[in-house]
């Protein structure tokens, strides 16, 4: 494993595609150069970081260090996606729900029939990716109940005052809203190895791993990954629409998405 | 007669510290029908959702039959008090479907038979029943709204303004469908409306809110007699 950044002058040179956008952005009047030189320098920063920690970390050895580094990702996806659903009350709460259900269910399946063994250097990678999507749908399902069930409360209100209940009357959005959460995850499931190759894979083979070991490895990566889009995105739906009603099955007043 | 809904002291004030009802007290009879009229803002529309618990009123505020509605459940409570909202909010699906929707939320499933009875209440054809909701003008969806609600056999109506965005035709159809329903069933109607026409047509008792307070009760003809400007004003159709 290397311990010092010795492909520094590769990167190097890749920044030459840097410049190159950033040309076009300043020829082009587009004004992005400062934000293209904000996330270069923030890419760099974030990620030597990161690649020095995990070394450490790796080394050690020590479970604690999962849950930390796991607990510490899904309180930045919990954060992100929170916002994402600004109109839904105690939003962060929500997500944070909503994303660790997704990952403990799914890293906790992984684990239990041997897929992955309990130890960083697997499960912290594994993590972020199934905590990356969890993020992802979450964020999606609250932003699409919020604007559904804003949109559509004289039908909501019709059903409740029939008598529904709050879940009742909501059946409709959501459906909708598992659906929208779950269809990126399905679609690029149907299609991987089809239009790109994913990242996981395309990072074995880059680190020299045979093709069938990589492919192998992105199989397992797309199924958790659903297992985990399910997860969260069906948690996202049902702490939710709760939000937006009392216990006495009537939709509050729904705040403005700031 | 008896009352049906007796309100005491029913206040409200909203989660932003707006106060919406003041300290409203009135009784609605059983079996007739009571408008309630005033300015845009006055709390008419709250002031019905209170009845049926869609804002939550203080307990011991609101009565029916004698009986605290903060006590009944709410949702036995929303099927014995029907509500019709200004537009018709018609759900996906057939015409029978929508009928079907209260009754089959515990469960009942409605015969053709009953589907066809419904239709007929509202004065729609039996055909209506295989219908997409979708098709329908403003007025018979309204009505088939009507028949929605009626399905869970309410022992009153909350009407907010249900013909405000329908032709005079279809208004009349709707008028003359609750009037039957006054009559023939006994339903206890309390009727949010603007149009003084039609609150003069319909109303066996009138309540004139303003700024979420009761400024007049009476019949529609006393109302007119009593003289307060906003009466005027809303008989010259400036409210």
């Amino acid at each position: 494993m290397p311990t010092s950044l010795t492909w520094l002058p590769r990167i190097l040179a890749s920044l030459v595609l840097v410049a190159a956008a950033m040309g076009i952005s300043r020829w082009q009047k587009i004004g992005l150069e400062n934000d293209m030189l904000l996330a270069v320098v923030r890419a760099f920063a974030q990620l030597v970081a990161i690649g020095y920690a995990l070394d450490f970390i790796f080394g050690v050895n020590h479970p604690g260090w999962i849950l930390l580094v796991v607990g510490i990702m899904i309180g930045i996806a919990a954060y992100t996606a929170g916002k994402r659903g600004r109109g839904v009350p105690r939003g962060k709460r929500v997500a944070l729900i909503a994303i660790t259900t997704g990952a403990v269910l799914t890293l906790g399946l992984l684990i239990a029939l041997q897929v992955f063994p309990f130890a960083p250097r697997y499960i912290i990678p594994i993590a972020g990716m199934v905590v990356g999507n969890s993020m992802t749908v979450t964020g999606l399902v609250m932003a699409r109940l919020y604007d559904d069930i804003k949109l559509q409360r004289p039908q909501i209100e019709a059903a409740l005052a029939l008598g529904a209940t709050r879940r009742q009357a909501t059946s409709l959005q959501l459906r909708r809203a598992i659906t929208v959460g779950m269809t990126p995850i399905v679609d690029n499931t149907k299609t991987v190895g089809l239009i790109s190759l994913p990242g996981a894979m395309t990072g074995m083979i880059l680190a020299g791993a045979s093709p069938l070991e990589a492919v192998q490895l992105q199989i397992i990566v797309m199924y958790m990954l659903i297992g985990a889009a399910a997860f969260s995105g069906l948690t996202a739906t049902f702490v939710t629409y709760r939000q937006f009603f009392t216990p006495a099955h009537q939709l509050i007043i729904l705040p403005e998405q700031k | 007669m008896s009352d049906k809904f007796q309100l005491a002291n029913l206040s409200l004030v909203l989660p932003n510290n707006v106060q919406i009802l003041q300290r409203v007290s009135f009784n609605i009879p059983a079996g007739k029908i009571t408008c309630v009229i005033g300015p845009s803002g006055s709390g008419k529309s709250t002031l019905l959702r209170c009845l049926n618990r869609l804002w939550e009123p203080p307990p011991t505020t609101v009565f029916l039959d004698g009986v605290d509605i903060t006590t009944i459940s709410v949702l036995e409570l929303r099927r014995r008090v029907g509500m019709l909202f200004q537009s018709a909010a018609i759900f996906p699906g057939t015409v029978a479907e929508n009928i079907a929707y209260g009754p089959a939320l515990t469960g009942q499933i409605l015969t053709s038979t009953e589907i066809d009875a419904l239709l007929e209440r509202v004065s729609l054809p039996g055909d209506f029943a295989r219908k997409p909701a979708g098709e329908l003008s403003g007025g018979q969806a309204q009505r088939v709204a009507l028949a929605r609600t009626l399905a869970n056999k309410p022992e009153a109506l909350l009407l907010d303004e249900p013909t405000s965005a329908l032709d005079p035709a279809a208004i009349y159809h709707v008028e003359e469908t609750i009037f039957k329903l006054r009559d023939r069933l006994g339903l206890t109607v309390i009727w949010v409306s603007h149009a003084i026409e039609q609150v003069q047509r319909v109303a066996d008792q009138v309540i004139l809110l303003v700024d979420g307070a009761v400024a007049e009760i009476g019949s529609p003809a006393h109302l007119l007699e009593s003289g307060h400007h906003l009466t005027e004003e809303f008989a010259a159709g400036r409210l």
